[in-house]
Order: structure tokens, then sequence, then C-alpha cells
């Protein structure tokens, strides 16, 4: 391994340690935020037995919604939570604007150190931080709704591009919301136009329901959108929605998205500082 | 006014016809010039940064004086890379600054006493580390220099404090230790004791005094505290405007921008002090003591004739004190419409 390369993967190493140190500063809000996530899976189990119940009120389990059953439904909308708890970024996209409004971003353009390749270590150590704590009560809620994952557990090949899916979808999410983030080189203020991205998000990422129920011509629309594989892709590669030559063919998109949304960080990170550098620092 | 230096080879900084200017929205008041304004946008064009020459040799220690928004920090944030210049050159130890090379980057240090570089809820030391990974500092040098540089400043305790919990000072000296860790071979220092009681601030002076005396390293500093800059640097420039506006040793602003003394005599028992005013203009009086504010070019004359008619049990003869000639300075450079013998007066 040559010197530089070492001393650049030391670098990274380091972000990452004093990064989780950091988290560790903040264990209360760290643990109570993790716990919180875990409520909304009760009045989501409510919500969509209310909804089955309304179409089959004398017996809601043989109730169908394009191919899910209550069950099904269920079983997916834990699987988008684990999703979630790799492609979603809380406070980057407003941490990055913060930075280039205040004037911290100098601070990167002095030191010997990458914006983008910092954030991305930062966010790593959260992300480790966060499943350490979070791995446990996971377990828990997936053990005691095991009977809802009516197809058992998948196969190998399954399996394997669910995890693939998910590290995925933590490299696009972080690129994807740094993009925005940007954005703040240009705009004074990007928390309007990151509200209206997690509006999109949270709707077309699949997270409140399985994007495959929508009619045509949304659910081919919404199949394009790099955004569902932020949530709904992992859920459905887990359940065996999406197999063959149809998994290969989204997880080359999916690839394709995240080194999208890497250059377009690059680019207007360059661009940003460009600008940021002529404007006036 | 500008001192010329005779130099052999490049200058550690050299500065050529630097001029930076940028467009800034001309916001309006009230709610219907702000309507207009999200069509149609006036922009002024604000030149920071007009036309610095200058010349800095290596192991200086060279103050920035001038008035807010006189183009000091513009100038220091050229020099450091995180603009770059509308027209005009400048090279630190031969890298052009807004390149941006990490090779340079390697090599220099900004701390702006305004911003923060530490990991705020962390200990210092952790922070420290990360910087030793950034610049690549042997695990050696790292802790030698760590070690030096709180037990100069006195924070080796605080070390393992997370960063909020430290006080101004404190984090000052925080802040100066991981700017020098990597051994910069020069410092660019923005108002480094802002905000700071004067304990602060003359532990800040007297380290950073013995740190560059040792090190011989080149330093820019911006400040407003004129002890900091009589403690600390030797040449003075005065930026105003946008232009060098005076380059020199400290003790010539007072030559070069007052024409005035101060003579303060301690009068005798039974000595008036009536018709002393035909000297000058009395500054203050508390019998025994007058003060009289008169013509430098006419303070001999003054004196012999005060000794003369009056009696006096001592006498002194001073500059105007520093500061009030850098407010005049000031002034005069903040408004064209004063001539020049507006200031000497």
């Amino acid at each position: 391994m040559s010197d530089s390369l070492k001393s650049s993967l030391a670098i990274r190493w380091y972000i990452l340690k004093t990064s989780l140190a950091e988290r560790m500063a903040y264990r209360g809000d760290f643990a109570l935020g993790t716990l919180m996530r875990f409520l909304p899976i009760i009045t989501q189990i409510f919500l969509w037995w209310a909804i089955f119940q309304s179409m089959n009120p004398a017996n809601p389990n043989e109730a169908h919604i394009n191919g899910y059953s209550f069950q099904d439904m269920v079983a997916y909308y834990l699987l988008t939570m684990v999703g979630r708890a790799f492609s979603s970024m809380p406070g980057l996209s407003s941490n990055v604007a913060t930075k280039i409004r205040d004037g911290e971003i100098k601070k990167f353009l002095v030191q010997p150190v990458d914006l983008i390749s910092f954030l991305f270590w930062s966010r790593v150590a959260h992300k480790i931080a966060y499943y350490t704590v979070a791995t446990l009560p996971f377990a828990l809620v997936f053990f005691l709704c095991r009977s809802y994952f009516s197809n058992g557990f998948p196969d190998l090949v399954t399996f394997g591009a669910f995890v693939a899916s998910l590290l995925l979808s933590f490299a696009l999410g972080f690129y994807l919301e740094a993009c925005i983030g940007l954005v703040g080189f240009w705009m004074l203020e990007v928390s309007s136009l990151l509200f209206v991205y997690m509006l999109f998000q949270f709707f077309l990422s699949g997270h409140m329901f399985p994007l495959d129920i929508l009619p045509q011509p949304w659910a081919a629309i919404v199949g394009y959108l790099p955004i569902k594989y932020l949530a709904y892709f992992p859920a459905a590669v887990f359940l065996g929605k999406i197999t063959g030559v149809q998994l290969a063919i989204d997880m080359g998109m999916l690839v394709f998205w995240t080194v999208f949304f890497f250059g377009l960080s690059r680019l207007a990170y360059n661009a940003g500082l460009r600008r940021y550098s002529g404007y006036g620092g | 006014m500008e001192v010329v230096r005779i130099l052999g080879g490049m200058s550690i900084i050299q500065i050529d016809h630097l001029v930076k200017s940028y467009r800034v929205y001309q916001k309006k008041e009230g709610l219907r010039e702000a309507l207009r304004g999200l069509f149609h946008r006036e922009y002024k064009t604000v030149e920071a940064v007009r036309d610095v020459s200058l010349k800095v040799e290596a192991g200086e220690f060279v103050a920035f004086l001038g008035p807010n928004g006189a183009g000091k920090t513009t100038t220091l944030k050229l020099l450091s890379g995180v603009i770059y210049p509308t027209s005009g050159s400048a090279t630190v130890m031969g890298h052009i600054p807004w390149k941006r090379e990490l090779q340079y980057r390697r090599r220099f240090a900004l701390v702006m006493g305004q911003k923060n570089q530490l990991w705020w809820d962390l200990p210092a030391q952790e922070s420290f580390r990360l910087h030793q990974q950034i610049y690549r500092i042997a695990p050696s040098d790292f802790s030698k220099t760590l070690d030096e540089l709180a037990s100069l400043l006195g924070v080796g305790s605080l070390l393992g404090r997370p960063v909020r919990e430290l006080s101004l000072g404190e984090r000052m000296k925080m802040e100066l230790i991981a700017a020098l860790l990597h051994n910069p071979e020069v410092l660019f220092l923005d108002e480094p004791t802002i905000g700071l009681d004067v304990v602060a601030q003359h532990n800040i002076q007297q380290f950073l005094k013995q740190y560059q005396e040792e090190r011989k390293i080149t330093v820019l500093l911006t400040s407003h505290y004129m002890k900091d800059v009589a403690a600390l640097c030797k040449r003075v420039v005065v930026i105003a405007q946008g232009e060098v506006q005076y380059n020199g040793s400290l003790e010539g602003i007072v030559d070069s921008f007052s024409k005035d003394k101060i003579i303060t005599l301690e009068l005798g028992e039974g000595q008036t002090h009536e018709g002393l005013e035909r000297f000058g203009k009395i500054e203050k009086i508390l019998m025994p003591r007058v003060s009289i504010r008169c013509m430098r070019a006419d303070v001999s004359k003054s004196l012999a004739q005060i000794l003369d008619g009056y009696k006096v049990v001592d006498v002194a003869v001073e500059d105007l004190p520093l500061d009030e000639v850098i407010a005049k300075l000031f002034a005069h450079v903040s408004d064209p419409r004063l001539n020049a013998s507006d200031t000497a007066s």
C-alpha cells in the first residue's frame, strides 16, 4: 500500500473515530431519537389493519391490495424502516447549507481536507453509532413480528442483494442530500427546497406504501426515479418482489444513480467553490 | 509614504496590484421594494481590495491596520486561498494561494478570532488528533509540538475538556495550538484577541511573540488592539478603502500622521497657567500640571519661551497617544473629503 493511500485512509479512519466520539457526546438525544423511531410501527400496523378491515370487514386477512395482504404490508413497512435506517440523512443538507452560509466552509478551503469526503465519513460514523444502539430493538421487533413474514427468510442470493441495496442506498441517500445542501452556494436558504424534497421522498420512496400498488402510469414513472431506491427497493428485494433480470437491471440503475449523484455533488461543490471564492467568501 | 525595500530574490509573500471586487445586491427598504426585488435586482460593485502591492520577508511579523471594511480580512482571505482575486497576483512561499494546492495548505495556517475550527462538543485533544492525520504529522513530532504549545500557553490540563466548556480565552489558545501543530511557515491571524479580557490578550501576545521569535515564522496579523500591534509588530501596513495607505514602522505612523506633540508642564508654586494658550491648545489642566498640544516644529521654540516666562518644576514632551493618531488616520482615509492637512493638525 502506498504511503499516500495509507495516510488518506488514516484520515478517513480518524474522521470516523472523531465523529463517533461526537455522537457519544450527545448520548441522551441519541438514545431517545433512536428508540422513538420505533413508535410509528404501532400506528402503522393499526392504520393498515383499519384499511384492510374496511375492504373485507368479515375477514380482513383475506383482503389484498395489488398482491399485498395485511401481513405483507406490515412486513413491507418493517423492511422500509431498515432501508431508511441506511438511506435517511437527518440534518445533512441543512448542515452543508449552514456551513456555506456561516463561512465554516473556509476551514475546508484552508485545511488539506475535502468537505464531501469528511461529511461522508462522519455520516458513516453516525450510522454505525445508530446501528450499534438500534440493532437489538430492531431484532426484537422483527422477532415479535415474525408471523407477518409469510414467505419466511429469503434465499442467500436475495439476501445478498438486499444487503447490497442497503449499502448502496446509504451512498445514494448521502450524495443526493449533499447535492441539495450544496445548492446553498446559490441560494441563501435551502429549507424550502429540502421540504419539497422530503415531501416527495416521503411518498415516492415507498416509505408510506409499496410503490407497486400505484396505478399506471404512476407506478412506471415512480419506477424511473432514484428515490425509490431509498426505501421501496430494498424492502421489495427482501420480499422477493423483484427477481432475476429485473433485479439485475434495478441494481444496475441503483449503481448508476449513486455514481450520478456522486459526480453531481463533486461538480456542484467545485462550481460552488468557484462561485463562493469569486463572490466574496 | 511607501517604504521601499530592497529585496534579494523573491519575498515569502509577494502581492502585486491585487484587486478584489464583488457584486452585492442592493436591498431596498420596505415590502414593495422587496417584491420588486423578486423580479429586478440592482447590484453594486464593492471594491474590497483596490490595488494592494506588498512584500513580506521571511521571519517578519507584520500588522494590517485599518478601519472596519478596509480590506484587511479580504486580503488575508486572498492570501489563504479562500477567495480569488478580480485581478493582480500574489504568491506565498512560491504558491499561488487560490490554486489551493494541498502542498500549500500544509505550509500555512489561518486563525480567525471569530471562527471556530475545533469540534464544539469534543475535547480539543480529539480535534488535534484529527489535525495530526489531516496534516500528516508524525506521531513523535505531534506529541512533542503539542506538549510544547500546551505548556507555553498553560492549557495542558484543559486538553481533555469539551471545547464548549472552555472560556473564550482558553478556546482561542486551543485554536492557536490547532493552527500551529503542523509547524506552518506562514501564519495569518485575523483578530486573534477579539473579545478577550486584558489578561488573556496579554497571554496570547506573549505567546505569539515568543513563538515567532523562536521559530522565525512569518506572521500577518490584523487587529484593532493597538497593544497587540505595538507588542508584536515592527512593521505596520495601514489599509483603508482597499489600498495601502502606509507601510513602515509603527513609530513612523506617528511621525507621518501627527505633526503635534504634547508638552506637559508641572508648574511651580504660585504659578498660574494664564497665557499658556498662545503656545498651543491646552489639552488638560490638573494643577499644577498643564498639557499643551503644539506643532512639532515649534516645540523647542515654545519650550524655551515657557521656561523663560514661567516657573516650571518639571517638563515632559511626548508624542500623541498611538490610538489617537490611528483613529485620526482612519477617519482621514475613510473620508476622502478631508485633505492631508486635516490629519496633520
